[in-house]
């Protein structure tokens, strides 16, 4: 047995071991990465910050918190811009779990933005939680003719036509875009259903996971942006001047990248030596 | 009565959906409005609940019958009663801050917890698996590692790297997903076909 | 902080080490955390269902606004739980039938449109953007590796004709690409797996330890 035969004889526990530690030291000593800012991030940027005081946007939250580390962050940041702007905000919430989500988020945007600016933010005024619908296919369409066949009352039960917010808005021709935080296949939906039939300008948040196979939509402009798992998150924290929970995770992740990297190299090494000594019958 | 009404039924929705699409009459709309995009999701709840029911029956059965583990079905179904009961409208229904603390305490740290577990996995994986065996495993292995190290500082090196990871999302990257899409859709497509026309008949179950 | 939020830290400190102590061996406390979260979440769903699908689309609509045709969409929705008996099982297909006929229907022109007709014509788009006089080289060079890129692994895709002579060294670019592409995805999947890691940790160190706090 040669020394990476043993090497790959460990206990794959050792592996976890490594990784565990090097992300509990790196996130206990303080240094920072520059976050550079893609194009695909800074458009949706843009985009929120040339509304005006009092235009609408649709803030889709489909996620629970299995996938909250990654899209969390780019809610706390876009709900910053928003209120910031005295953008008006509609949010849903798709995903079975996500209403918790999407309630926790409101709370803790409302609370950093009182904190910030001495102003409160009001439900019915300045933001209108809609609440959770199954079957996003079907919602997503009704929505897009009219935002009260789903969804008659807000998530706290008031009815919408007596929320003062909504008074000007009927359906996605009267808000400026969609920003779909997503973890599910619901942005598969916002996609052909909402952007597909009802034009409305769409970008999306998603994980890592997902964030590749949207390429496609970006280029043929049925998307007009995409932040992409934490580092788009650490980007939109950093482009709204608030680094947070993102940009701090972004300094471990290079830490945590550097040994994966390593064990691809290691593991590499000795698939070729061993190789070699077997004539290459492996 | 078995299966051809349900079929005829597919039929006639279906046919109707996709012509709606194309002549958005206003009969139509209504129609479209009102029973196509109102009633499903009152329909569906019925079905989602039918994995609830089948979810308590289980595990009432697992306890009664003391299987082994009997015990973990019992802290299911006291879970179970805790979030139904601070849902009640008396204490508040699902804006209930017992709901929300159940929900942030409870299932936010396991479920985000468990799904974290895969970090250490796929860690493991990539130390065992990952393996530059031939050309196309090659070309799998490149570039992922210049996906993973697009956003290093590396100095000097920082900018191209950066700008080659943008380059593989933009066009290699665009091209196979776009190709995967178009078969996903074709597939779409062609499977809602044969629902409609009673070829694909297996979400009926058998007799 | 509250008391009620200081208790629920550590009541979510214990569970996330519970299900962390699955990576040594599985054992009692990980399975506790497991059972615990199938039971609440089971019936965090059943308040949702109630609250923002039952009782403002069919309850009310029925009860306080007398609107009497609710009551197709809620017998259509009983006759679904005919599955749980073997002999009526049957009756069930019928609002199944009505639920997929409208969700089949709506998808085809759409999911036509977004997924097979726009990525067409995005591709299309991309030689009548090579055509223009002030094209770069870098454009053209680009747009031409999408070109061959979709084209080679639609004749990957494509299982009508065997794999050999030109459609198969096509097929041998196509996968070539697609390694590409999942090679990206691998590369963005360490990071989202990294970032639920990092996130929890974030959690044990500086809400529960309050480190640096």
């Amino acid at each position: 047995m040669n020394f990476f035969e043993k090497m790959f004889a460990i206990d794959r526990r050792w592996v976890y071991l490594a990784l565990g530690l090097a992300i509990l030291i790196s996130l206990l000593i303080p240094f920072s990465i520059p976050i550079p800012i893609s194009e695909e991030a800074q458009n949706i940027y843009d985009y929120v910050d040339q509304l005006e005081p009092g235009q609408a946007i649709h803030l889709a939250l489909d996620y629970d918190p299995s996938t909250l580390a990654e899209l969390h962050p780019m809610t706390l940041a876009i709900l910053k811009q928003c209120f910031a702007n005295d953008v008006d905000v509609v949010i849903t919430a798709l995903h079975q779990f996500g209403p918790g989500m999407a309630a926790a988020a409101i709370d803790t945007a409302v609370a950093r933005h009182d904190e910030l600016t001495g102003e409160q933010m009001e439900s019915g005024e300045d933001y209108v939680f809609l609440g959770y619908k199954p079957y996003p296919a079907l919602i997503i369409l009704g929505m897009g003719q009219n935002y009260r066949i789903p969804f008659p009352a807000d998530y706290y039960g008031v009815m919408l036509d007596s929320l003062p917010m909504m008074q000007d808005i009927q359906n996605y021709d009267d808000v400026e875009a969609i920003i779909n935080v997503s973890g599910t296949s619901a942005t598969d939906w916002w996609i052909a259903y909402g952007q597909g039939r009802y034009n409305v300008p769409l970008a999306i948040g998603v994980t890592g996971v997902m964030a590749t196979d949207y390429y496609p939509y970006l280029q043929t402009g049925q998307i007009f942006g995409i932040l992409g798992g934490l580092k788009g998150a650490a980007e939109y924290e950093t482009l709204v001047g608030t680094p947070g929970k993102a940009v701090d995770g972004m300094k471990v992740q290079i830490v945590a990248h550097l040994i994966i990297i390593l064990f691809i190299v290691i593991g590499n090494i000795g698939y070729f030596s061993t190789r070699k000594r077997r004539g290459g019958a492996v | 009565m078995k299966r051809q009404i349900p079929l005829t039924i597919i039929f006639i929705l279906g046919l109707f959906m996709v012509f709606q699409y194309f002549v958005p009459h206003e009969t139509s709309e209504f129609l479209y409005e009102f029973i196509a995009l109102d009633w499903p999701p009152i329909i569906g709840v019925f079905a989602l609940a039918l994995g609830i029911i089948s979810l308590v029956r289980v595990s009432i059965k697992r306890v009664r019958t003391r299987d082994e583990n009997w015990q973990y079905a019992l802290v299911t179904l006291i879970g179970l009663a805790a979030m139904l009961t601070a849902g009640l409208p008396w204490f508040g229904g699902q804006t209930s801050p017992v709901v929300q603390w159940q929900f942030d305490f409870i299932m936010r740290p396991i479920t985000a917890t468990m799904f974290s577990l895969l970090a250490f996995f796929i860690a493991s994986a990539a130390y065992r698996a990952f393996r530059a065996r031939s050309v196309l495993a090659t070309l799998l292995l490149l570039s992922a590692v210049i996906v993973m190290i697009r956003f290093f500082p590396m100095g000097p090196f920082t900018e191209p790297a950066a700008a080659t990871a943008d380059w593989v999302l933009n066009y290699p990257n665009l091209a196979a997903k776009r190709a995967i899409l178009i078969g996903v859709g074709l597939g779409i497509v062609s499977t809602a076909l044969k629902i409609i026309l009673g070829v694909e008949r297996s979400y009926m179950g058998r007799d | 902080m509250d008391f009620m939020t200081s208790v629920g830290v550590w009541v979510a400190a214990f569970l996330t080490l519970s299900i962390f102590s699955f990576l040594y061996k599985d054992n009692p406390f990980y399975k506790f955390a497991e059972h615990l979260m199938v039971g609440v979440s089971a019936g965090y769903w059943v308040i949702l269902l109630f609250y923002n699908v039952l009782l403002p689309d069919a309850i009310d609509p029925l009860f306080t606004e007398g609107k009497w045709y609710y009551i197709i969409p809620l017998i259509l929705g009983l006759l679904m739980w005919t599955r749980l008996f073997k002999k009526t099982a049957w009756i069930s297909r019928y609002p199944l039938a009505f639920y997929l006929g409208i969700a089949t229907g709506v998808a085809i022109p759409l999911e036509m449109k977004a997924k097979v007709i726009e990525q067409l014509y995005g591709s299309v788009g991309l030689v009548a953007q090579m055509h223009e006089m002030d094209a770069g080289f870098g454009t053209v060079i680009n747009n031409v590796v999408i070109l061959i890129g979709v084209f080679s692994s639609l004749i990957y895709f494509f299982f009508s004709k065997e794999h050999t002579g030109i459609t198969g060294r096509v097929s041998q670019v196509g996968i070539g690409v697609l390694m590409i592409g999942f090679g990206a995805s691998f590369g963005f999947t360490v990071m989202a797996r990294v970032s639920l890691l990092i996130e929890r940790v974030q959690f044990l160190l500086f809400e529960w330890l309050k480190f640096g706090a």
